[in-house]
């Protein structure tokens, strides 16, 4: 049986917006082993970062009440006080984050940047020095005494996706979560990044949650893909499973709209529509199905069973619509 | 940063030059000479005319302004006419200046003090009563005309609560250093005080914002991704970002305490600079007003210098090589 780094059960994040409290995400359960990448896959304001930053503890308490469970490594993170999140974070978790210019702080040298995160757990490490020079030669920079001394602003953009990658290296977490580890980079340096989180994963055995609405990435990296869509996962499996065997019309309309699956002279599948509001969101609905106007309104307007449904071993989907549901009936539509 | 220093303050120096002209010009402009309002009513036209020879005023602006530049370079800015008469303005600037520049530093330190330390417990606290409070109490004294702000002061820790002299530097020329740094830090305390209650507000309300936009940048996520508690997120990344664009003025503020201290000078009766500005001022001294003037203005360009040199020791990303 696989170490389970990652363990998800019935996740609820609640916003509160002018003194209501509003579901952003219903229901997550996801799990990630030992040496696996699970890829989170949906459009912008699918709840993919809300469901990451909970598992940081970096929502405010404030304004957000987090239910359900999500154990890293064993331990419980669900009503943990400010002070033991404090502890936890950058030790058994690190996270990438998108745009590496404003995740760094412009008015501190990297090498500081680096040391910091491991001198916050480990306030007199004599080796802290040496460790940052080997973090860095890890994540592929190889003059690091020089970009040690150096500014944020003096490297460049993959360079500093490189430095983020160190940081959240630091403590040699079990877990790594990646938000959207590429999207600020060009094509070439992204090619670079993923090979360099692939290669740390395997050589760390780590557990990555991999944040992504670009399907190259997660065929790339992925072991298991989740597909997520107004705040629920609408389907998951592995990547074979979801790749050549999707069945919610939410993943299916994604691979449909992916550039790649595209012949050359054919016209790029949209998606009409967009991702509901908080107040919009109806969790015992298929939200989705909103965005699909050739389906019948029975199909569309039908409850959706709380639990999904295993449709071959390790594939789940979500709700029964995908049975009636076909890209044929648009044209059929049209016609 | 040495060469960048070095050709900046030689840049400086045909400004000077302008800046000289100027204040000569506008000095000039002035309605009236020195000797109005300050003869016997029954001199004759003959014996003004005389006395304006004889200070070189019958000459046209521009022999006047060599007389006095030549002059000027020689440290000679010619002697009071009304204020002091007949004393050099330097010895009357020498002996002015030294109150100035203990009671502007002081304003400043404070001033910087009161705004951050406000600033951080409203900040950190956004939206709760201490930072509401902080917010309407440095809006009220942002409303309050400052010479009302000064008499309040003077008449509470004056008069009411008698704790601080009236008047005076607490500067005497026979006694020690000690005694004088003592006595005149005790005297300059109240006037600095005030102004740096009352200068506060502008620097709380900037940097307050600044602190709350800083708050929400992606580089503290990071940072509280590391496990660093928000306490210290605060002290070691969001202050000093915050105060990048503050430090830009604090040359200013430095330099600038000469000119600010004019009311503050008059209403405590602290014989500074800026009281002399305003008895010059009202006396038509136009040596003193010209003398003054260019000192301001030479100030202020070093003002300028000095807020570039400390926003390149805060900011790496502006600093020349």
């Amino acid at each position: 049986m696989a170490e389970k780094l990652l363990e998800a059960n019935d996740v609820s994040v609640d916003f509160r917006i002018n003194n209501e409290y509003l579901k952003a995400i219903s229901g997550i359960n996801l799990t990630i082993n030992r040496g696996k990448v699970l890829a989170l896959v949906g459009e912008s304001g699918s709840g993919k970062s809300t469901f990451a930053t909970s598992i940081m503890g970096l929502h405010n308490p404030e304004y957000t009440k987090v239910s359900g469970s999500i154990k890293v490594a064993g331990k419980e993170l669900v009503g943990l006080s400010e002070k033991e999140f404090d502890d936890y974070r950058g030790v058994s978790v690190g996270m990438i984050f998108q745009d590496p210019l404003s995740s760094l702080n412009p008015l501190m040298k990297i090498g500081d940047q680096i040391a910091e995160a491991i001198t916050v757990h480990d306030k007199n490490n004599p080796e802290v020095k040496n460790r940052v020079r080997t973090l860095l030669n890890d994540v592929g920079i190889d003059e690091e005494k020089r970009v040690a001394d150096q500014y944020p602003h003096q490297l460049s953009g993959g360079m500093r996706q490189r430095v983020m990658i160190a940081i959240a290296l630091a403590n040699e977490p079990d877990l790594i979560i990646a938000d959207e580890p590429t999207t600020a980079l060009d094509a070439i340096i992204q090619a670079q990044i993923l090979e360099l989180i692939k290669d740390i994963q395997k050589k760390k055995d780590a557990g990555v949650l991999l944040i992504t609405h670009n399907l190259d990435v997660v065929s790339e990296l992925a072991d298991d893909v989740a597909v997520m869509y107004a705040g629920q996962i609408v389907e998951k499996g592995s990547v074979e499973q979801i790749f050549e065997n999707p069945k919610h019309p939410y993943t299916r309309s994604l691979l449909k709209a992916d550039p790649n699956n595209v012949r050359p002279g054919e016209e790029l599948y949209s998606i009409p529509g967009t991702v509901p509001s908080l107040a919009e969101m109806d969790f015992n609905k298929d939200s989705f199905l909103q965005r699909v106007p050739w389906l019948d309104e029975k199909v569309v307007n039908a409850d959706v069973p709380e639990q999904m449904e295993e449709v071959e071993p390790g594939h789940f989907v979500r709700g029964t619509a995908w049975k009636d549901f076909s890209f044929d009936d648009v044209n059929r539509n049209e016609d | 940063m040495f060469k960048t220093i070095v050709r900046r303050v030689l840049i400086m120096l045909p400004q000077i030059f302008f800046v000289s002209i100027l204040i000569f010009m506008l000095a000039q402009l002035m309605p009236g000479d020195p000797f109005y309002g300050n003869l016997n009513p029954n001199s004759d036209v003959a014996t003004i005319e005389r006395m304006r020879h004889a200070a070189g005023l019958d000459l046209p602006w521009y022999e006047q302004y060599v007389r006095w530049v030549v002059n000027v370079f020689h440290g000679d800015f010619g002697t009071s006419y009304t204020v002091n008469k007949g004393v050099a303005v330097s010895e009357i600037i020498g002996q002015r200046i030294w109150p100035t520049v203990s009671m502007g530093i002081i304003a400043t330190i404070l001033t910087y003090f009161f705004a951050m330390s406000q600033a951080l417990i409203s900040a950190r606290n956004e939206n709760k009563r201490i930072d509401k409070f902080l917010v309407v109490w440095n809006t009220l004294t942002s409303a309050v005309p400052s010479f009302v702000f000064y008499f309040v002061m003077m008449v509470l820790f004056v008069y009411v609560i008698p704790i601080f002299p009236s008047s005076g530097t607490g500067i005497d020329e026979t006694q020690g250093f000690f005694t004088n740094f003592f006595g005149n830090l005790y005297h300059a305390f109240l006037p600095a005080l005030t102004i740096a209650l009352f200068s506060t507000n502008s620097v709380f309300q900037y940097l307050r914002s600044n602190l709350l936009d800083q708050q929400a940048q992606d580089y503290v996520r990071t940072a509280r991704a590391k496990g660093v508690q928000i306490k210290d997120v605060f002290r070691k990344h969001i202050l000093r970002n915050a105060f990048l664009p503050i430090a830009s003025g604090i040359g200013y503020s430095i330099t600038g305490v000469l000119g600010g201290a004019m009311f503050a000078e008059t209403v405590f009766g602290y014989p500074g600079l800026g009281a002399l500005f305003v008895q010059a001022l009202s006396g038509r001294d136009y040596t003193i007003i010209t003398a003054l003037m260019l000192l301001q203005g030479i100030l202020s360009l070093f003002g300028g210098l000095l807020s570039d040199i400390i926003s390149a020791w805060v900011d790496p990303r502006i600093r020349v090589k």
